[in-house]
């Protein structure tokens, strides 16, 4: 086996000297009724050059070469090629959580730096070394304000991610954390006079996402004016980080849970992505999750540590802030290096380009059918809403191997037959085109072909 | 603080400052492709929620990156560089072919959202890893949802407590041996279970009469890790399975020493009802410097309508597809399917191996667990004198004597080019140093490692302020982590003007 670096006499030596004749009487502690006497039914051992093709095939069955206009918490932007260089090195691969921190200082440094972006980014005075994702870290940001406020009910927004939703109330099920869902207005904005109702003495905390699921900038500042006037905490979920470019970060927020999967991060049909928690400075002893600190040696030269690790559970046990341990470290080195290349000036143009694509593609959307909430702000998304069923829709892109919008059927049916679509930098004029001419290639519309006739056509 | 010292320094290579510190207006590692619509006034569409400034965010060149990054690498120590013989964290050599498949365009750029009839590439992988992972444990059924071994955990528990309540008996506590991993404790806690303490006997082992003794309706489930922390497994292990099973309880087994297992036993033969797996640990995906990891959760029958949605299924026309309508599930952990890019470097290292390969691997951390121990006792002390499987535990007390701790002698070992072992775990055993070799080592790294181990023993006797100020051959000497706890610094911040 390659990966093995001994021979048969090494085996036979290394015995030899422990005083045993044969490898089974390593396993004698194991009852001899429980030990497999048979091979493992697994795939027989592949060449190297098996297991690529292996994939290759797999990656040929996975919408290998398709255009998408998907977003939904997971988003297509380019990845600058010297990521994958760096993530590659072994130093930053094979190295374990940093413990050692005299031969971490690699991690433990890019960690500190990573922390102080996404503080520059969020507006927020800490933020921890990662959590698994955008969803848990929403999750455990509502269990921070639980432990800090003393008060247990939480009022979710009905426009936070829906699969996020699920994620809460499953971390909740066991909490006694009672959950309601404030719904959203028309504007696809969270329904502030809801908000104001159902806030109690009891809540919590109040989570939204800005941008939404729907892609509508939330007005942070006034929800955070009804959380706070109730005494509850506000949590704040971003799922699309590069509007942190050009959108004002919810500086108002107590918590911030984010997923920075679009900071440099592959799609990857769902994952690794990167999950962060930012918060002030006097909530940092109820936050989960890893932290590094700045220190000196015994010459006094600077150096960093991982710090305050009794909120953790290998201190802490059950007193602990949260169970997690391992974490999205190398996920996170991607985000930081995405960050570093785009920096102060990059990160504002690449989130204008993306609000032009999708400015211009809710445009020529909307000369077809029904974009909603056009009145309200958003970022890289928008929903249309159209006569034919979208799953109709997108099964004709697809033979035009474009993947259209989100149905949005199975998490709002109440919006009909309403798809979200998402456009990035990476997201052709070309192709929105062809998008919304064969969005219209049917009786489904809402606006007859006479109406059609006098919109202007697309410069291709 | 004394002030930090300038950049120049005596070293092969040069010292790195923060990238903030190389930062100035006008640098850029980025260019954007000519627009191909209208630009658009972003004060227009934006209004009041336009932002003006990005802060202190870094603007510099991309060579400065790639030296910034590569020189930071160069203070790492990594399993590419030599032995990493951190107990429980297994780690093993991190195969190449993983990251080249895991980099295929439609693997590592397929959406989660993509329709079901162009994912099927990434289903059969789900599929395919399920099945293996399943006959492996020896399981009926699994997720692979769980982001990380705690979130396994979690999971896990979550699906013992919905078996208690569709049992229409709810349950208050779950036992945790004291040897445990802190996860467990604190996955107990997220899912409103009691801990219980369950002492271990003079081998190391669960307590049979302690867990005779504790064992009630009250208790939902026994979380195990087998072999344990010590690196024993557990002799009676069906004699607990029975024990719990007699009064309605579930066994949990923390699988997060499964390597020590593989294809010579599977947990589901021994009784065990739920357990998780790390894939970053047994199955070879990178740890990364803390992650990501991967924590899949195999149950028996019973706990099968429990499982987190959506679950892959076969359909009626051949292809595979999500199923998210399920009753009894706990519901969801985590948005989208979990870290699908750890799955298909998981079924690389399984294809890469075969079931020989699997076997191999085993029996090679075993023997290589046991070869330390043979080479090390009698310099250094051995609590349990229990059989080896895949990692051993000695104890600082000959050590101590002079003053010198396991963290001092961990430390030490640095200086020879290994890095050190786990250090003051398992709780149970004063002074650890917990080693785990994995398989990944040759016969001539592990002779290296004994000679390390015994010349830090003999320098110890000699001078113990050696070990004591240690490392000596670092970049940075012993940091003060007390100061960073005191007055965290988390972030950095331009100098005042």
């Amino acid at each position: 086996m390659r990966y093995l670096p001994k021979s048969p006499a090494d085996r036979e030596a290394m015995l030899k000297a422990i005083g045993l004749r044969t490898v089974d009487e390593l396993f004698a502690p194991i009852p001899a009724e429980y030990r497999l006497s048979r091979d493992l039914k697994v795939p027989r051992q592949m060449a190297e050059s098996e297991i690529v093709d292996y994939f290759r095939q797999r990656s040929r069955e996975n919408g290998e070469g398709y255009t998408s206009f998907l977003g939904a918490g997971a988003y297509s932007h380019y990845r600058p090629v010297i990521i994958d260089s760096l993530i590659s090195r072994g130093e930053f691969l094979t190295a374990y959580t940093p413990y050692q921190a005299e031969i971490s200082q690699g991690t433990l440094q890019s960690i500190f730096e990573f922390q102080t972006m996404i503080c520059e980014l969020t507006g927020m005075e800490v933020a921890n070394a990662s959590m698994y994702d955008g969803s848990t870290a929403a999750a455990e940001a509502v269990m921070m304000t639980v432990r800090l406020s003393g008060r247990r009910s939480v009022i979710v927004a009905q426009s936070l991610h829906p699969e996020y939703r699920e994620v809460l109330a499953t971390y909740a099920t066991h909490q006694g954390m009672p959950l309601s869902v404030a719904g959203f207005g028309e504007e696809g904005r969270l329904n502030l006079k809801k908000l104001e109702k159902s806030i109690t003495p009891e809540t919590a905390c109040v989570l939204i996402q800005s941008p939404n699921f729907f892609g509508t900038i939330e007005d942070v500042s006034a929800i955070s004016e009804i959380a706070h006037r109730n005494g509850a905490m506000l949590v704040v979920s971003i799922a699309e980080a590069v509007s942190l470019g050009i959108i004002e970060p919810p500086r108002e927020a107590d918590v911030i849970a984010m997923e920075a999967q679009s900071f440099g991060v592959p799609l990857g049909f769902g994952g690794p992505y990167c999950g962060v928690i930012a918060t002030r400075e006097k909530f940092v002893r109820q936050m989960p999750g890893r932290l590094v600190g700045q220190t000196t040696d015994k010459q006094g030269r600077r150096g960093f540590v991982l710090t305050l690790a009794t909120r953790e559970q290998h201190i802490r046990r059950e007193k602990a802030t949260s169970n997690i341990c391992t974490n999205q470290a190398l996920v996170a080195l991607m985000v930081n290096i995405f960050m570093t290349v785009y920096g102060r000036v990059g990160l504002k143009e690449l989130a204008k380009q993306n609000l032009a694509k999708t400015a211009y593609a809710a445009a020529q959307f909307a000369k077809r059918g029904n974009v909603l909430f056009a009145g309200s702000p958003r970022f890289n998304e928008f929903v249309v809403e159209t006569k034919e069923d979208p799953y109709a829709i997108n099964s004709r892109l697809l033979g035009h191997k474009i993947v259209g919008g989100l149905p949005l059927q199975k998490f709002y049916p109440e919006l009909g037959n309403a798809a979200l679509w998402c456009c990035t930098e990476l997201t052709t004029r070309i192709a929105i085109d062809t998008a919304v001419k064969l969005c219209a290639e049917s009786p489904g519309l809402t606006r007859s072909a006479k109406e059609e006739a006098g919109v202007e056509e697309v410069a291709r | 603080m004394k002030p930090i010292p300038r950049k120049a320094t005596r070293h092969v290579n040069q010292n790195e400052g923060l990238i903030f510190e190389k930062s100035s207006a006008g640098k850029a590692a980025w260019k954007l492709q000519p627009l191909d619509v209208p630009e658009v006034d972003t004060s227009k569409l934006l209004g009041s929620f336009e932002r003006k400034d990005l802060g202190n965010m870094p603007e510099v060149s991309e060579i400065e990156i790639i030296r910034h990054f590569t020189r930071l690498s160069t203070w790492n120590y990594a399993i590419d560089l030599g032995m990493y013989p951190l107990g429980s964290c297994t780690m093993k050599y991190n195969p190449r072919v993983n990251e080249v498949v895991a980099r295929v365009e439609g693997i590592a750029n397929g959406h989660p959202y993509q329709p079901e009839k162009i994912s099927q590439g990434a289903l059969q992988i789900l599929k395919t890893l399920s099945e293996c992972l399943i006959e492996i444990t020896g399981m009926d059924a699994i997720t692979l949802q769980p982001a990380a071994g705690a979130h396994g955990e979690m999971t896990g528990l979550l699906m013992v407590r919905a078996y208690h309540h569709a049992q229409r008996r709810p349950r208050k506590k779950i036992l945790i041996p004291d040897s445990a991993h802190g996860t467990n404790p604190a996955t107990a806690a997220m899912v409103d279970y009691a801990v219980e303490n369950l002492k271990s006997d003079s081998r190391g082992m669960v307590d049979i009469g302690a867990l005779e003794a504790q064992m009630n309706e009250d208790v939902a489930a026994l979380m195990l890790t087998n072999p344990n922390t010590l690196g024993v497994f557990e002799e009676q292990i069906h004699k607990i399975a029975d024990i719990l099973h007699a009064k309605g309880g579930l066994l949990y087994m923390d699988g997060a020493n499964m390597n020590a297992l593989v294809g010579k036993v599977r947990p589901g033969d021994f009784g065990v009802d739920v357990m998780h797996l790390n894939l970053h640990k047994t199955f070879s995906t990178p740890h990364g410097g803390g992650g990501p990891g991967s924590g899949p959760v195999a149950v028996k029958k019973i706990l099968e309508p429990f499982l987190p949605t959506p679950v892959v299924v076969g359909k009626a026309d051949g292809t595979l597809g999500f199923e998210y309508s399920r009753p009894q599930s706990v519901g969801r952990v985590r948005a989208f399917y979990g870290n699908f890019g750890m799955f298909v470097r998981a079924l690389a290292y399984i294809q890469a191996n075969g079931p020989d390969g699997l076997r191999q691997t085993t029996e090679d951390a075993v023997l290589n667990a046991n070869y330390i121990r043979k080479g090390l006792e009698g310099t250094y002390d051995l609590p349990y004198s229990t059989p080896t499987m895949h990692e051993v535990v000695f104890s600082d007390r000959l050590q101590a004597k002079k003053g010198v701790r396991t963290m001092d002698l961990a430390k030490r070992l640095i200086d020879y080019g290994f890095h050190p072992y786990t250090t003051a775990f398992p709780l149970i055993v004063p002074g650890a140093l917990m080693i785990e070799p994995t398989e990944s080592e040759s016969k001539e790294e592990m002779d290296l490692f004994i000679e390390a181990m015994k010349s830090i023993a003999g320098e110890v006797e000699e001078d113990p302020q050696i070990a004591l100020e240690a490392p000596h051959s670092t970049r940075v000497s012993r940091l003060d982590e007390t100061a960073a706890a005191r007055k965290p610094v988390l972030r950095w911040k331009p100098p005042a003007e």
